[in-house]
């Protein structure tokens, strides 16, 4: 399993990244989740998200998923790239499969690699 | 490599059986003069198959030999109750007083059609303990929709008209959030507790002015009964909320408990689960709503009532009654009459005795399976359980997944269990036997899912590239769901 250690993580499985304020879904959520066939973003450019917020559903042939902010702050980019190939999130959970970009907002509160590694392997047992 | 994805038998289409001039039905020269129909209407080609009535029937019947049906085998599906559909339903459902009846008939014409909606809501009413029932909703689903319109109305009603939050537990059933979503309130999730039960804690944290209700399932698709259900409900009415009963899973309640006593606002059965009316593919569902009484009045309109008592002599006559307050229609005419017929069949030929057996047998099958099951497969929520249960579909080093254990089992002639749901446990594999099971058959299946947990120790290949035996193997679900093809096309544009 894969967890950069620049990122910071949130119990529900998304990550984000304090030096570009980008969004996304992590490998263990990917792996979880299998073959991604749909994802739909639910905020645009422009919005203020709240922390805890849905930011996106996903569904894979398992299941369907909603995704939260990590962090409030001002959305300036959303990753239109994905909903015409949802299986990028599969392929690169961490690079073109960003969901969103956030401006200025502030990762405190949020787990490190270290400990969202922890995480996973109490959940996997 | 041979690909497992190669059906091993092909049926052709219609329009590839299609051979020119062949007919099923040749109609008489009209004796009366023709009509003519305006140029504009007509159309130069009609590009529909051309097939004899044998052809038709040879191709349908191939099709449905590849099909698995309750009346062919074990159909374990959870929170589906795929119990057996007596005969004696189909007999009744096909007597001419019943299926060649029109919905606008006069109601005089149709005074058994009426008795017999009128008894069936009496039923439906002493078995769930609520004040009154509509039999409109087709489905389970839109009697959920329908239940939550009403508690809406009730709040408006009451000019409370702040409350937008519907709060739903994590081991619900997936449409719960979908009723709720489709009429515009915002969905609160209330997780499980260790041993299942909703968590009264956070119950209590999302309960206040701005929430319209908790909708429950149960027992839940764990297959649970809450130990707390009581204090689930006061929790609810005290902040003003009300609470939906998902009757899904009813069957494991009948005679026993009545979701109307324990204190539930409004609920939904489903004919088509509880009261083996035909299901999944076999025929429309049939979703009656019931209602406590402060919620009667909102119940969709019309409902069948007795507009003119009668006496020793003559009977009652049957119509409709306008609750006061209605949501209004829910559904064209009166709902899905024929799954009435089979339902007030299926409880005329059981009684209250025979209802109370169902459901303790059926909780029995479901505790038989777990107790021969509980060894081969982890059980995360490992107590008694109701009518069905939950098994983690993974088996000690080997990494095969509910999937492949589940195509596995059709290679032994069953269908697979619910797959991957509820969401709060990993690789779910969710079965309910239902009571019209034998032991037989019940060891049968226990014994194929200890096999199969052995196979996936010794030879995981044979679960991950299952099914082996059925007309077709594993199926590409991963194009299925990415490459839609939402659009039929006519033969001479097929490859284009």
């Amino acid at each position: 399993m894969n967890i950069p250690s620049n990122l910071m993580y949130t119990k529900s499985d998304e990550w984000f990244d304090p030096a570009t304020g980008k969004v996304g879904l992590t490998d263990y959520a990917q792996a979880q989740l299998s073959d991604i066939v749909f994802v739909e973003i639910t905020v645009s450019a422009g919005d203020v998200v709240e922390v805890g917020k849905p930011i996106a559903s996903v569904e894979s042939v398992k299941a369907a998923a909603e995704s939260y902010a990590p962090v409030s702050g001002k959305v300036i980019a959303v990753n239109e790239d994905l909903l015409n190939a949802p299986e990028t999130l599969n392929r690169d959970p961490y690079g073109a499969g960003w969901l969103i970009q956030i401006e200025g907002a502030d990762p405190s509160g949020l787990m490190d690699a270290a400990a969202y590694e922890k995480y996973c392997e109490e959940r996997t047992h | 490599m041979t690909d497992e994805r190669t059906p091993k038998v092909v049926e052709p289409t219609l329009f590839e059986l299609s051979s020119p001039g062949r007919v099923g039905v040749t109609f008489p020269e009209p004796d009366v003069p023709r009509a003519k129909l305006p140029e504009s209407l007509l159309r130069a080609e009609l590009p529909l198959p051309e097939l004899s009535e044998v052809d038709v029937i040879r191709h349908y019947m191939r099709l449905s030999r590849f099909n698995y049906s309750v009346d062919g085998g074990f159909y374990p599906l959870g929170s589906c109750t795929m119990k057996y559909n007596p005969k004696i339903n189909e007999d009744m459902a096909r007597l001419p007083g019943f299926a060649f009846t029109h919905p606008l008939q006069p109601i005089e014409t149709v005074q058994g059609n009426l008795a017999l909606m009128y008894t069936l809501q009496q039923w439906l009413k002493e078995i769930s303990g609520f004040a009154a029932v509509t039999l409109q909703p087709a489905a389970g689903a839109h009697g959920e929709l329908t239940g939550v319109l009403m508690m809406r109305a009730y709040h408006h009603a009451r000019g409370d008209t702040k409350r937008t939050k519907m709060l739903i537990p994590d081991s619900a059933h997936g449409t719960n959030p979908a009723s709720s979503g489709m009429i515009g309130l915002q969905i609160v999730q209330i997780p499980s507790d260790r041993r299942g039960n909703v968590d009264l804690a956070a119950l209590k944290a999302a309960c206040d002015e701005t929430v319209v209700g908790l909708m429950l399932t149960n027992p839940n698709t764990l297959g649970l009964f809450d130990e707390h259900i009581e204090e689930v409900i006061q929790i609810v009415h005290d902040c003003g909320g009300l609470v939906y009963g998902d009757g899904a899973n009813l069957n494991a309640l009948l005679g026993i408990v009545r979701p109307g006593d324990l204190g539930f606002d409004v609920m939904h059965f489903n004919l088509h689960k509880t009261f083996s009316t035909p299901h999944g593919g076999g025929g429309p569902g049939s979703g009656p709503v019931g209602a406590a009484a402060h919620l009667a009045d909102f119940l969709p309109s019309p409902i069948v009532g007795i507009v003119e008592e009668g006496d020793d002599e003559t009977p009652p006559l049957y119509g409709f009654i306008e609750p006061k307050q209605s949501i209004g229609r829910v559904k064209a005419f009166h709902g899905h009459f024929g799954m009435m017929v089979r339902a007030f069949t299926y409880i005329a030929m059981h009684g209250a005795d025979g209802l109370r057996a169902v459901a303790e047998n059926a909780v029995l099958n479901a505790n038989y399976l777990l107790a021969r099951l509980r060894h081969a497969y982890h059980i995360p929520y490992d107590r008694i359980c109701m009518h069905e249960f939950v098994a983690e579909g993974k088996v000690e080093g080997s990494d095969v997944r509910a999937l492949d254990i589940s195509k596995r089992l059709m290679d032994y002639g069953f269908h697979p269990p619910t797959n991957y749901f509820p969401l709060i446990v990993h690789e779910a594999l969710m079965i309910e036997p239902t009571e019209t099971e034998s032991k037989q058959t019940l060891d049968a299946f226990a014994d194929a899912l200890i096999r199969i947990a052995e196979e996936a120790k010794t030879q995981p290949e044979l679960l991950k590239s299952a099914p082996h035996k059925t007309p077709f193997g594993r199926m590409d679900e991963v194009k299925a769901a990415r490459d839609l093809v939402l659009c039929c096309w006519l033969p001479e544009e097929k490859g284009s």
